[in-house]
Order: structure tokens, then sequence, then C-alpha cells
């Protein structure tokens, strides 16, 4: 089972985007890839007040997820915390991975010419830290969520 | 070598607490302060090393070599700029008196540094941004707690209500403030929110107000007699602190809810049923009296009734209300010095201080030089030195601001961007960016204040100078020796550390050095001698406004209604766009390219605009016109248009920027002597446009 997910407060969020950039400033991205994004939902009434919900989607992490046996190359791996990540040495920038995946998540790194996607920041996970986006949400809406299994 | 460095972020002004690791000159992290923000930083905040990678911002000195404006440069030595200013600047000085020079900066808490350099140069014409942003709010809070506009800091979190006027608080984004507001709506406050469209502030709030673009003031009004007539009032503080009370009642007779209601377009229920609440709100209600209230004619006045409504509210020095910051002295504490001219007793060539008497003298009203410069009373203006202030983004009409400042020998940008003054000017002297620049130790004042410091991270990656070395050194070359007698900015930290009994060690465990541990507040029954007005009490009728023939208590005045075919036109904030310093920012053009026209579903209807359609927003006369797409909404006026401040650049050397959308100050036009004679702000609202669909929008198109 997963061990982590990443969960938004939408009461805190404030739709404005610094995720994205937290996430793009720490993995050195140029412009076009962008690994997680905030969604503004079309404002709707509720009582009198003009409502917007937002919604963050980074890569779900899938139990079983399609990119992993497609990569021709293996350099897709699965963890055993869940967390999907693509090792960047084995990389051959095919993109197999981004046509297997049925939200289309991984995305091609124009620089290194490799696909990249999100993957908790594990490096600063396995330091003990949590992911960018979240470790500097503006508003503390973002949480990095452990889950136990009972 | 990897380093972690406690500064002060620059993105904005907002000026957020950072820490910042680096390996080899190169930033790997960057995040809020831990021990203030918890890690917090906005897209902005974390978009400052692509700042500093950008090679589309100045790398080294430029200077001018062709007509203004024709973007024609000579890339230049330090010496060789610095040479060509103080040949200028002496030459103006002894041709026309040193008061002929003008140094503009944004303002902020280095300012001291600018402002003594161009006193001790003679001049007494320091200046700043504000009269494009807080003067209104500046002198109304001035005008009646004889405190200026920074003499409050609001205890948000532990309010039960906040009321804000058009102040989009999560857009313009100071993060400390905006988690102090969401955490008191977890703990179940609530928040007003009042403005001619629904904005990301009004998202959040437990009531939204839409009212008529230009009647602020009428609500307020509308709300100071509901407050009165059912007397939800703080009677025992009004009777120990206030005075005019009873001019107040009297006057607010006439403005009935009804009437309010009717004159902003909203239900009068909403307005009877917002003063229920405060009475159970009180005294931890906040009235927010305005960020940037350069809007309407009346702003001044509108801002003026939210502070009498914050004074009716009792909620000085309370839990949740409006806190005096406290400073050094507050916690036995010796402030730190700074380096201080004073000014030269020589009149300002705005006229604040001796033609304008009920203005702050401080940094007077910036577009008041212009007339100085036409006419050259009381005297020539002939260089105006530009300290990280744009005034043709931040003025209306720069086209007309250019035949001005033609009549100046001399114009300098110092900025780390491309400033479109810059881009006019003779001379660009480049700044380091904000992480790699150090700056002054300065004070932030609060409940709990503190000594800051930004620190720079890097080393500059270009040929350029932090400010403080830049004024130093050209003072070196004007014989001005002693006016900044360090060699390194850690001499100067130490020397104004002196006082202080601290040392720059006791930065190094937080990146701050904490006055308090717990809030310092004043006894709300003791706060005699807090408030700096003539009489000593909150004044609600003000002496200085009637010696300049001003009413303080002025009847409202309903805003014209835009012309046929036209929209009022409506500028604001971003979270992810500091006005014009980060269109060409590479990661933040990314998120947001261009700006939209905000236009009501209505309005679009009748001319046949839907959602997406390119449209065409000109200036009044069509002098200045531009194409952005259109976002149809619900929830605006139907009398206004909105759209995002910074854009419609004109800079080709910020290949991202450059043509993207379109400038809400060209469409200004004609509106430089447009301001506020009570309050200084320039009416940056009071402006039309014509909007139409867009002729691109074709549904064929050939190839040959």
């Amino acid at each position: 089972m997963n061990k982590y997910m990443i969960y938004l407060n939408g009461k805190r969020c404030i739709g404005c985007h610094g995720c994205e950039i937290h996430c793009k400033s720490n993995k050195n991205l140029p412009v076009g890839p962008q690994l997680c994004e905030i969604n503004h939902s079309v404002m709707v009434k509720v009582r009198s007040v003009p409502k917007t919900e937002f919604a963050f989607r980074s890569c779900y992490h899938c139990e079983e997820p399609f990119c992993v046996p497609v990569c021709p190359t293996s350099a897709v791996v699965k963890r055993e915390d869940g967390i999907v990540y693509i090792d960047q040495e084995k990389c051959i920038g095919c993109m197999a991975c981004a046509g297997a995946c049925p939200w289309t998540i991984p995305q091609l790194n124009p620089e290194t010419k490799k696909a990249i996607k999100c993957d908790y920041c594990m490096d600063r996970v396995d330091a003990g830290l949590k992911p960018a986006c979240v470790t500097k949400c503006t508003t503390h809406a973002l949480k990095f969520v452990e889950m136990v299994e009972k | 070598m990897k380093k972690s460095v406690y500064s002060i972020c620059g993105m904005c002004t907002v000026r957020c607490p950072i820490r910042v690791e680096t390996e080899d000159n190169k930033v790997t992290w960057i995040e809020g302060n831990q021990n203030l923000l918890g890690g917090a930083l906005c897209a902005k905040g974390s978009a400052g090393p692509a700042l500093v990678a950008d090679k589309e911002r100045p790398q080294q000195p430029l200077i001018r070599d062709g007509a203004r404006g024709s973007g024609r440069w000579k890339e230049v030595s330090w010496p060789t700029a610095y040479d060509y200013i103080t040949d200028k600047l002496q030459k103006i000085k002894s041709e026309y008196g040193p008061e002929s020079v003008v140094l503009s900066s944004r303002g902020g808490p280095w300012q001291s540094m600018y402002k003594s350099f161009i006193h001790a140069f003679g001049s007494p014409n320091y200046t700043n941004h504000d009269n494009t942003c807080g003067r209104n709010t500046h002198h109304a809070s001035l005008s009646i707690n004889g405190v200026g506009r920074k003499g409050f800091v609001y205890d948000i979190k532990n309010a039960n209500h906040l009321i804000l006027f058009g102040r989009n608080m999560f857009s313009s984004l100071r993060i400390a403030e905006n988690l102090q507001t969401l955490d008191m709506l977890d703990n179940g406050g609530k928040l007003t929110y009042v403005d001619v469209r629904q904005t990301i502030t009004g998202l959040k709030s437990t009531r939204f107000l839409q009212v008529r673009p230009g009647t602020d003031y009428a609500l307020a009004l509308g709300m100071i007699h509901e407050i009165i007539s059912r007397e939800v009032y703080d009677a025992e503080f009004i009777e120990r602190y206030v005075s005019g009370f009873d001019e107040l009642r009297e006057f607010v007779k006439q403005y009935t809810t009804a009437w309010a209601a009717k004159e902003c377009g909203v239900r009068e229920k909403a307005i009877k049923n917002f003063v229920s609440e405060l009475k159970e709100d009180m005294p931890k209600v906040i009235f927010h009296p305005g960020w940037n209230l350069a809007r309407y004619k009346d702003s001044f006045y509108a801002s003026r009734a939210i502070h009498i409504l914050n004074v009716l509210m009792g909620s000085i020095e309370q839990k949740g209300g409006l806190i005096i910051p406290k400073g050094p002295g507050d916690c036995g504490v010796k402030g730190i010095q700074n380096i201080d001219y004073s000014k030269p007793d020589i009149k300002r060539g705005d006229g604040v201080g001796w033609k304008y008497n009920h203005f702050d003298k401080g940094p007077g009203l910036a577009h008041l030089f212009f007339s100085a410069m036409e006419s050259e009373d009381p005297y020539p203006i002939k260089a105006w030195i530009a300290m990280r202030h744009d005034p043709f983004c931040c003025m209306p009409d720069p086209r007309k601001q250019e035949k001005y400042f033609e009549k100046c020998d001399l114009l300098v940008s110092i900025d780390a961007h491309y400033s479109e003054f810059g881009w006019f000017s003779d001379v660009i002297l480049p700044e380091s960016t904000y992480l790699e620049r150090d700056n002054a130790i300065c004070v932030q004042k609060g409940p709990k204040p503190r000594f800051g410091r930004r620190q720079k991270a890097l080393e500059p990656v270009n040929d350029t100078k932090p400010s403080w070395q830049i004024f130093k050194e050209l003072a070196d070359r004007l014989d001005m020796k002693d006016f900044f007698p360090f060699d390194t900015m850690e001499d100067y930290w130490k020397w104004q550390l002196e006082p202080t009994g601290f040392t720059l060690k006791d930065f190094e465990e937080k990146g701050f050095i904490p006055l308090s541990d717990k809030p310092v507040m004043y006894d709300p029954k003791e706060l005699d001698g807090q408030f700096k007005t003539p009489s000593g009490k909150i004044e609600i009728i003000s002496k200085k406004l009637s010696d300049a023939g001003l009413p303080s208590l002025k009847e409202y005045e309903s805003p014209i209604r835009p012309p046929k075919g036209m929209f009022r036109l409506i500028v604001g904030r971003t979270a992810v766009h500091t006005h014009g310093h980060t269109i060409n920012n590479p990661l933040l053009n990314e998120l947001m390219p261009e700006n939209s026209l905000w236009i009501n579903v209505k309005a679009a209807n009748k001319l046949g605009i839907k959602d997406g359609d390119l449209v065409e927003v000109a200036s009044e006369s069509e002098s200045y016109a531009g194409t952005i797409p259109a976002h149809v909404v619900d929830y605006i006026h139907q009398e206004a248009v909105y759209m995002l401040h910074g854009f419609g650049r004109e800079i080709p050397l910020q290949t991202r920027a450059c043509h993207a959308g379109v400038s809400d100050q060209k469409l200004m036009e004609n509106k430089l002597d447009d301001w506020d004679k009570a309050g200084g702000g320039i009416n940056l609202a009071e402006v039309f446009v014509v909007v139409r669909p867009s002729i691109r929008n074709s549904a064929r198109r050939v190839e040959l």
C-alpha cells in the first residue's frame, strides 16, 4: 500500500499557484514541464457568496501503475513506500510512460530530453523532510500525509 | 561549498523573511523562514533564483547611445557610468542649484540611505511611489489618529470580524497576514469583503458586497449611520479619546442604510445584518483602512470613514483589534542607528510643506514635480534619479511624462530589472538582485518587534552592485566622502547595532533578532499620548484640513457613470506577479504571460463578446489601444472592466514581456493631473476605456 499522499485543505487554499513554482524551482525545471497543478472550478454562489473550489494534482502514484511495466529500460520504478519515480540515468526519453498513463502525467524535460514526473521529492522525504510543494505552501493548505494501515 | 543564509525576500515589497541554501554560488533551496512563516513562500518567492539566472536583466552599466527611448545603449564600466552621472550632477548643481535634482525610490525600510544621499547632495527633493499607493490612507490616518497608516498593525488572527474594502489580500500576498486571516477563519471568524468584483480574497469571505465602482464611501457612511443610530459603538472609548463625535452623528443622519444600499447596489438587509454581527463581534473587529487607495476622487474620505469605523469599535490596543506597533524602546532596548542627513532648508519642488501644508513632508508627492519641470516654478527640475522606482509604470500616461522628463538633463535608473523609465533614461545602473546583495539592518515594529536583515546568499553573477555601494561610490565622486564612511556592509551593520547591545551573531539562530518573546501591549485604558494630533485626541474634525480649506466630513457625491460604450477601468494585483517587476520572470511569465480583461457577462453579451474572445481596449481618445482576451464573468459590476497592472511593457530586451498584454497606465490618458487634493493620491480608478470585440477574432484565415 502507498505510504504517502498529498492532501489539499481547500478551505486554506488561495489558488496562488505557489506549489507549482516551488516544485519547478526545487527540480530546476525549465519553461514547459509542470509536475503539479492547482485547478480552479468555475465560481458558484454558495449562501450568496460566489465561491471557487481548488483542486491539487500531481501524480497519483498508482497502486498498480501502468507506467512501470511499459518502460523499456525499467527506468520507472515503484518503491516499497509506494513512490513511483523515474530513474534519470536509465530513462531514454521514449515517453512510453506518458502514453501508458491514463492522465499523461509523465512529461518531457526539454533540456535533458528525459521523462520526469512527481516523485514526492523523494530525496527530501528520505532526508526526513517534506515535498517542496508542501513545505513551502503559501498558506499551509497542502499536507504530506503518512497513511497507516489499521 | 554549501551554505545556508537567512535573508529577506525581494520579489515584492512585502519583504517576507526567507532562508536560502546555496552550493557553488547557486541556489539549491529557498523557503520562508521556518521561525516566522513555517516555511511558507509564494510563487514569486520561489521564482527568485530564476531572476538571478535570467540574462534579460541589466548586467553592466549602460549609457544611452541614441535618442531617449530609442533603445540604443553602450555597455560601459562602472567608473565611466559614475563619471557620466557625476559630471552632469555637478553641472546641474552649479547652474541651477542642488535642489534641481529629484531622487525617487519605492520607499520601504531602506529608504533612509537614498534620502540621505539626496539630502547630503543638497536637495530636499526625495520622493517615492506612494502617490500611486498608500498616500490617501496614510493622510487619512494622520488626519484622524495623528499617526500614519503604519501607526497600527492588525491583530487579524485574534479578530472576530475582518472587513476589507477592496483590499484583495490573497493576491497582494503578505504571507504572515494571510496566514493570520486563514487562522481567524478556521477559528470561526468572519470576513466581510467589499469590491466591485469577486476576487480570490472575496472567495473566502462570509459576506460579499459587490458595490458599484466608486461607492465605498457611501457604504462606509451607511455603516456609520447604522452603528451610531443603533449605538453599536464603544461609548467609553469615544468619550475618553475622541473629539468631534457629535458632529459625526449629525453628519451621518442623512446617510441611511436604505440610501447607502441604493447608492452601492447592495441589499439594505445585508448592511443591517452586518451591523448586528458587529454588536456581537466588537471590539475584536478590524476595518482594514486600505493599502493602495489611490483610486477614486473620494478615496481619502472613504479611508477616513473606514478609520472612523475602527474608532467606533474601540478596537485600538485590544486583542483582535488595531495594535500600536512597538519598537525597541518598548522592550527596553536602544534602537539601531542609521545614517541620516537632515533635509536642506529649501522648499520642496513639489510644493509639499509650503504650498500644500496638509501633506506629510517626508516623501512629498512625485507627480507634482511635473508641473515644476514645465513651469520651472519654484525652480527648474533638471535631473531625476529613480532608485528601484518606475515612474512610467507607476503613474498614468507615460507618454505625457516623457514630455516632462525631456526637460531634464539627466535621467538615471538604478534597478535590478529593466524598467520602462530606465529604458527612456540616460544611464542604467544595474543593482544586484535581492539574493546577491546586503541591505541595512531594519527595525520590524509590531507587537513582537525585531531587527531584520537582508544578507546576500550569492555573490553577484553579473557586473552589478548593491545599492549601498552605488550610492557610496557616487558620493565619493561628488565630494560627499562622509556620506557613508564604511567599506563593507558588515562594518555598517556593526555600527548600526552598537547602541543596542546586540551583535551580528544574534542574527544567526533565527535570521532576525527578536526583541520580545511575547506581545507587548499597552493598557487600552491608558492610551493618552498615543495619538499625535494637535489635541492629543482622535480627531474626527481636523484643523489641518480646515486650514487647507478642506472639509473633515465631506458630503457624498455620487460617482459619474461611464459614458455610453465605455467602462470604468479597475486595476489590481495577482498572486503570481509583482506589478511590472516580474512579468519577464521565466517561471512567472509561464504561469501568466499576459493580462486579460474581466467584463460582466451582461455587458459582454451586449457587445457580442464571449469568454476567451480577443477584445480591443482603448483609451478615452483612442490614442493607445491593445488587444487581450476577455474573461467574461458574472461577478464584476456592469460599469467596470478589470485588468491586472504591469503588462503592456515595451522593452525589447525583455523578450517574454515585450508587447504582452495591455498597459493600464497607458490607458490612463491625461490622468496625471487627476489627483486627490485632500489625500494626495492619484485617482487611478477615475478612468474610462472603450471596449470592443477585436477584428482579430475572424473565423477565416488564409495563407498565401
